[in-house]
């Protein structure tokens, strides 16, 4: 299933670049450029081929592991500095998910807590302030949320900078320090999302016959929660938490913009400036696995804990 | 027999209780004033329609109160203490140790997520009457006790697992597991066959007779508590309407309300004999998928009388209806109506055949839009089979609601304003507004109070007889049979065992299900459920 979803997202993004407008060829040489060259330097891209071949071609080799080479680097001179796709991603890809999970390891517990606690004391005054906060940074712009961080813990009290550019020879500490910012702005923005599933998810339970028996047979409220209510809650709240966990790695662009992190996103970005065929492809495609793997796994996780599906008849 | 308590003294005693539940932004009166004596060891009954407080009230005696409800006055004491002003916290002391619950849809009231001993033994093991290893070892006695099938592993099963006859069991053992004082069960047997029934209600009377434990029996089946109860209690809208031990209350009730909740049983249509069939099923063959449910369903409607299918849940009955209806296209065999074969899919058949049979289902509530008026609901079927408009289809909505014994003011009221009789009859108005010849009735009263479903009985009596309508009616209660059918068919496990006039299949000698389905049904007296288990072979 998973992989024809795959395969049918291939098709869109293809399909997708080829109406993108305007031509790499055509950029990089300029204007000033000739008919002649133009053409050239398409034919040696393999751009002047039919679509239905390049999508053929492109696809055999991405099953194979190889998503291409890159268009920059390379010009008309012949001369070839251009890199694997594989390449430019990998470094990339590990920064994204360096500061995704970095986001995820504070944001996934501590929405668990604040989701159950909340539907513990629910209407209390601790309710409606985790609420209305988690509301608020949920409701602001990313980059507002970032700028406000950096205004507060970068500059008026330096405790974090508020530059995250690291490379592959930063030590691992020196990167969590600088990934702090983004991260804290990333799980104040995914926190709201999973905090307000889980405690809505466990409320929609409390109405429930068994939950009242459960009560009638001497459960405290706490017990309620997490042994009644709670394993019979996981299959929505596993659903948000892929989601945002698949946000996390695809739709951090503006972050990384923000705090200048080297991620996936701005790549992306950056190649479809420059009209970099091959590296837009292949982020595209990361991006949909993500999302179908993360899935693939809330799926799983609500199978195993439905009794019904586990424990048939 | 309880540690704590002797037999005799009082248990349970409310005195003027209270209490108001919060809708529709007001708070309404559910309890106007109660006052109630439980003895060690007794079971008290409580009786009464739907919104009479007895549910409410039974929680009540565990000092409980549902989301939204409030004690306003009264005190409810409990070996000596008034639960009223006592915490929650306080309360869950008392709560599936001293006093439990057996709920009325067990299927609803176990955790799905828990397996069968664990949620039978966890209030035992919390509160340390028992540790785990005995605790276990009590549960699977009190299974064996219950007549529960293997009762060594059925504990480790998960609720979707076991049928609901046992179900309803397990949470009986539940309730016994810690030796509780009290033990309210709520409408335990309510959701349950009548076959299924009897072996619940002959498990429960023992285990509460064999331990001795008080009990508050809450049902609206006269003929359930009359086996379970010492003394019944009847209530109406919050208030009590009377009190007296069990015999008593069932030969000389002193009350009109109450004698009129007795007259309801003794509704009978006489039968009549007609030849001519209207509809027939031929050799049917249905299921879902690979499942088949009906299995060579033969099946003679004669015009203008009722027919009643009675059996089990799953015994096919409502399969039966959705072939008729071409909802479930059947594998093999035909359906014959006014002598010609119907086509098996819906989507195959003419406006007129689908015109002509319709249907009324057993939840009034949610077979109805619930943003839809009145006169929009009765008014689709006027505009799609008759093609009326304007002024024509309102006169027509006036006298079709005329015929349902409700006024034209109803017109712009939308379900959720309508009581749950005038639900079920705007569904028959909305079934007659097509002109049908004939009307399936799904389990149309079950849904409904004892008095409301007499009231859409003779109603649709009293249609049959002015517009010559022909009934299907599925149902599982033989005293609507009683009232309302010529012939009778009766199926098991998709199969029709008998089918024949009323009289000849209540007449012995009856195939062996009949006699098991029509032997289980509950009778008014009071020594009826000994005499069945002494003469049934174990």
């Amino acid at each position: 299933m998973g992989i024809v979803t795959l395969f049918v997202v291939s098709l869109i993004i293809f399909s997708a670049i080829e109406y993108l407008p305007g031509d790499f060829a055509k950029n990089i040489l300029g204007q000033a450029a000739t008919e002649e060259t133009t053409a050239a330097f398409r034919r040696e891209l393999g751009l002047d081929q039919p679509a239905v071949l390049r999508y053929g071609q492109w696809i055999a080799a991405v099953v194979q592991g190889d998503l291409g080479t890159s268009f920059s680097g390379r010009n008309a001179s012949g001369v070839d500095r251009s890199r694997q796709v594989m390449d430019l991603i990998a470094p990339r890809l590990r920064n994204t998910l360096f500061l995704a999970s970095l986001a995820a390891v504070v944001a996934v517990p501590l929405s668990l807590l604040l989701g159950i606690s909340t539907a513990l004391y629910r209407n209390s005054f601790y309710d409606r302030s985790v609420n209305m906060t988690t509301l608020t940074t949920i409701s602001f712009p990313e980059f507002f949320v970032a700028y406000i961080l950096i205004l507060f813990l970068a500059s008026l009290y330096p405790v974090f900078p508020s530059l995250a550019n690291v490379d592959a020879e930063t030590p691992l500490g020196e990167r969590f320090y600088r990934a702090a910012l983004p991260a804290l702005t990333l799980t104040l923005v995914i926190v709201a999302h999973m905090m307000r599933m889980t405690r809505a998810a466990i409320i929609n339970l409390l109405a429930s016959p068994y939950i009242q028996m459960a009560r009638l047979s001497g459960a405290s409220p706490t017990e309620v929660i997490l042994k009644h209510a709670l394993p019979n809650a996981w299959a929505p709240i596993a659903t948000v938490i892929a989601f945002n966990l698949a946000y996390l790695v695809v739709g951090v662009v503006v972050v990384e913009v923000v705090f200048v992190y080297p991620g996936i996103g701005q790549l992306m970005v950056d190649a479809v400036a420059s009209r970099d065929i091959p590296v837009v492809q292949g982020c595209a495609l990361i991006f949909a696995m993500t999302y179908i793997i993360l899935n693939l796994i809330a799926d799983i996780i609500g199978i195993i804990t439905n009794p019904r599906l586990l424990h048939p008849k | 027999m309880s540690k704590r308590t002797k037999k005799g003294d009082v248990l349970l005693s409310i005195k003027g209780l209270k209490i108001q539940g919060f809708s529709d932004e007001k708070w309404h009166n559910i309890i106007n004033g109660i006052d109630l004596t439980l003895h060690a060891g007794e079971v008290l009954g409580l009786i009464g329609e739907s919104g009479a407080g007895k549910s409410t009230l039974g929680l009540a005696a565990m000092g409980y109160t549902q989301p939204g409800c409030r004690i306003t006055e009264g005190e409810i004491i409990f070996d000596g203490v008034d639960l009223a002003k006592l915490t929650d916290g306080e309360k869950r002391k008392f709560w599936g140790t001293r006093m439990t619950y057996v709920a009325q849809s067990a299927a609803a009231a176990f955790n799905p997520a828990r397996r069968l001993i664990v949620q039978t033994t966890a209030s035992t093991i919390r509160a340390g009457i028992k540790d785990q290893s005995s605790a276990y070892e009590d549960a699977q006695q009190l299974y064996d006790v219950l007549n529960l099938p293997d009762p060594e592993n059925i504990g480790e099963r998960y609720p979707h697992q076991v049928s609901g006859g046992q179900l309803q069991r397990v949470m009986t053992a539940m309730a016994m597991s810690p030796r509780p004082d009290l033990l309210v069960f709520d409408e335990p047997t309510t959701a349950l066959d009548v076959t299924t029934q009897v072996e619940v209600l002959a498990s429960m009377r023992s285990i509460v007779e064999e331990f001795n434990t008080a009990a508050i029996y809450i049902t609206h089946d006269l003929a359930v508590v009359a086996q379970m109860a010492d003394v019944i209690k009847v209530l109406r809208y919050g208030n009590e309407v009377e009190e007296a031990p069990t015999r008593q209350m069932l030969s000389a009730p002193q009350q009109e309300y109450t004698k009129s909740l007795w007259s309801v049983r003794s509704l009978e249509k006489p039968q009549k004999l007609v030849k001519d069939s209207v509809l027939s099923l031929k050799g049917i063959n249905a299921g879902y998928g690979a499942a088949k449910v009906l299995n060579n369903v033969n099946i003679e409607v004669p015009k203008g009388s009722t027919v009643a299918v009675v059996g089990e849940s799953g015994s096919g009955k409502s399969t039966a209806a959705r072939v008729i209806t071409g909802l479930l296209p059947q594998m093999s065999g035909s359906v014959q109506f006014n002598g010609e074969g119907l086509p098996p899919a819906l989507a195959d058949r003419s406006k007129d055949q689908k015109r002509r049979i319709q249907m009324i289902y057993q939840m009034a509530d949610t077979a109805m839009n619930p943003r839809q008026t009145v006169s929009e609901i009765i008014g689709r079927p006027l505009e799609f089979y008759l093609g009326m408009r304007g002024s024509k289809k309102t006169q027509r909505i006036t006298d079709l609601l005329e015929m349902i014994e409700l006024d034209a003011s109803f017109m712009q009221r939308l379900p959720g304003e309508l009581s749950g009789g005038q639900k079920q009859r705007i569904c028959i108005a909305r079934a007659l507004a097509a002109e049908p010849d004939f009307i399936i009735c799904d389990e149309v009263t079950s849904a409904l109070d004892q008095i409301v479903q007499e009231g859409i009985l003779k109603l649709l009596l009293r249609l049959q007889e002015e517009l010559g309508l022909t009934y299907l009616f599925i149902t599982h209660d033989i005293s609507t049979v009683n009232a309302i059918a010529d012939q009778v068919v009766v199926m098991n496990q998709g199969e029709v065992v008998e089918q024949g006039l009323k009289t000849e299949v209540f007449q012995p000698p009856h195939p062996e299900y009949t006699e098991l389905l029509l032997s289980s049904v509950p009778e008014m007296d009071p020594d009826w459920l000994t005499n069945l288990i002494a003469k049934r072979p174990q």
